[in-house]
């Protein structure tokens, strides 16, 4: 299926991404290919085939004790913040 | 003596546990090469000299105290997409070209508390997304056979390295061939693991039901080696398996009268006249060894790289909305409001390819194509698995190509993302059932390596180090060097 320029702004608004004027033709033509070339799935019959999430049969997720295993260590990881003030994440303002 | 280099993982431990070298002399041996022959190759994202040479002398202690386990002194490096405490960790975006990682991924802990030195983090495709380790925010890497060519990818940077006797060994990722096809290219054994059996703690993910690390090394004896040490349960990764951990060495040599080879029929209706030969004369050493070779079908496998790309980008959409400017990694300027930042942010910071995936993904999982797309996808991976184990019922072990062919020129494949993707249509189908699989080199063509590559059932790492040992004892492929990095 051949997407279009509409369609490809709407995925880019989906996956909160920024695509330029310039880079949009380049989007809509590779994106086309990828989603043509992995439409040959339809060629095989999947009617009553369980769809596979896992690639390992009869995983469990484990259970452990509610106890706390991690230490606080805020001021480590907001090293790699962009900004911070007072222990805290800093974004634009988002209420007026 | 033979120059520390060219001596395998193996060797430079006995080296180190005679005395005849010390892991100082050792680490500054390569840390020597890597600063004179990696601007030819750009293998390296972060060298860690200074932490490399405090590790060995620790290292050499420990030797001298009698303390010092296998892999005590041994360098290695590592594909800079595992975290490294204090470490840049980039997963080659620019993304993530500022942080510094606060934690250790448990392979990087266990590797450091077996006593191995780290030299550095190596180059890679973005995210782990390419095969060709072009998408790299930091560079392509060349491949040290032919300097015009791309080394395979996504761990292309580890493949380099140690093909081009820069480190012994290294860690690599492998969501759909990336330890396999890069090993393939440089002449190199490359270990994917089952799904499960190494640790992800710490491993920046891609795809999380395919994601999965091994070893990149010289043999598969060094493999062994390494993977004793980066395998077993983890209860920080809630997809590690809770299994015991094999001692790999001690079944390396059994012989393999007997052992049943499979031979999917898919895997070697397009292959190249001169890439199957090579296949057929490794197949050829593995009868004169007494093994059986039967024709065996996997009728779903021609839809694997269809099946791959859908599932791939699906997880790694999902996987990727972390990365959204606010609590760590690369942030645009000036961003006039939080719409604008996480935008712009992740429309800076991510390379081509990764937002292509990022776009596919988030087109698969949208509303109105999730059945049609996404659980097609898992579907028909469902079919490709059950083609593997019907197969596993007749045989020990399936055998086939790694690679459609040998490395490709640089800028090659980069126009049309399906050619790029269709190079990874052998290794692909393993990731997607969650098998164990081993590349080793099995001849050249025009100077350039090649690789057989040899499948298992689930957890059967031991036959596969086993069978790919079998084969290093009779042939010497694995131990040519690339002329200019000798």
């Amino acid at each position: 299926m051949n997407l279009i320029r509409r369609d490809v702004e709407n995925i880019a608004h989906l996956a909160r991404l920024r695509i330029t004027e310039a880079e949009l033709p380049d989007y809509v033509d590779r994106l086309s290919k990828i989603v043509t070339f992995v439409e040959q799935l339809n060629t095989v019959d999947t009617a009553d085939v369980e769809p596979m999430a896992h690639p390992l049969a009869d995983q469990v997720q484990r259970m452990r004790p509610d106890e706390p295993v991690e230490m606080d260590d805020r001021e480590k990881y907001q090293r790699n913040a962009p900004k911070v003030e007072a222990g805290l994440y800093l974004v634009p303002k988002v209420i007026e | 003596m033979t120059e520390l280099h060219h001596l395998s993982l193996a060797e430079l431990g006995r080296g180190l546990a005679e005395r005849r070298f010390s892991s100082v002399e050792l680490t500054r041996h390569f840390l020597e090469r890597i600063e004179r022959l990696d601007p030819r190759l750009n293998a390296f994202i972060t060298v860690t000299a200074d932490q490399a040479l405090a590790a060995a002398q620790a290292a050499d202690r420990a030797l001298a105290e009698g303390s010092a386990g296998p892999l005590t002194g041994l360098p290695l490096v590592h594909k800079d997409i595992f975290c490294t405490d204090g470490v840049l960790t980039t997963c080659a975006s620019r993304m993530l070209s500022n942080f510094v990682s606060p934690y250790d991924a448990t392979v990087v802990a266990r590797l450091a508390a077996a006593g191995m030195v780290m030299l550095g983090k190596t180059n890679m495709d973005e995210f782990a997304m390419g095969s060709s380790n072009e998408t790299s925010w930091y560079g392509p890497v060349r491949n040290p056979w032919d300097l015009g060519k791309v080394p395979g990818g996504s761990s292309g940077g580890s493949a380099a390295a140690v093909a081009a006797r820069l480190a012994p060994a290294a860690t690599g990722t492998d969501t759909g061939g990336s330890i396999r096809q890069p090993a393939a290219l440089t002449a190199l054994t490359g270990l994917k693991p089952t799904y499960g059996r190494v640790s992800r703690y710490g491993l920046i993910a891609f795809a999380s039901s395919l994601d999965q690390a091994g070893p990149l090394t010289r043999s598969a004896y060094d493999a062994a080696l390494l993977l004793g040490a980066m395998a077993g349960f983890d209860p920080r990764d809630s997809t590690s398996v809770d299994a015991p951990v094999p001692d790999y060495l001690a079944t390396l040599e059994a012989p393999l009268a007997g052992l049943k080879i499979g031979l999917p029929k898919e895997l070697f209706e397009d292959l190249e006249e001169a890439n199957a030969r090579l296949v057929r004369d490794a197949l050829g050493v593995y009868e004169k060894l007494g093994a059986q070779l039967i024709e065996v079908s996997l009728p779903h496998l021609p839809l694997s790289v269809p099946t791959y790309y859908v599932v791939a980008p699906a997880e790694c959409s999902s996987n990727l909305s972390r990365f959204d400017g606010v609590r760590f990694g690369y942030r645009c300027e000036d961003p006039v409001d939080l719409l604008d930042l996480y935008e712009r942010s992740r429309g800076e910071g991510f390379g081509a390819e990764v937002k292509r995936r990022i776009m596919t993904g988030t087109y698969v999982l949208s509303a109105g194509y999730y059945d049609a797309y996404y659980l097609k996808a898992q579907r028909v991976r469902r079919l490709i698995a059950n083609d593997f184990a019907q197969a596993f019922t007749q045989v020990d072990v399936l055998m086939g190509p790694t690679v459609p062919g040998p490395a490709f020129e640089l800028g090659a494949k980069l126009d049309d993302p399906v050619t790029m993707y269709l190079s990874d249509i052998y290794t692909i189908g393993v990731n997607l059932a969650g098998l164990p699989a081993i590349s080793i080199p099995c001849g050249f063509l025009d100077g350039l390596p090649i690789g057989l590559q040899i499948i298992g059932p689930h957890f059967a790492e031991e036959r596969l180090l086993n069978v790919a040992h079998g084969y290093q004892r009779e042939t010497d492929w694995h131990t040519r060097t690339p002329p200019e990095f000798a």
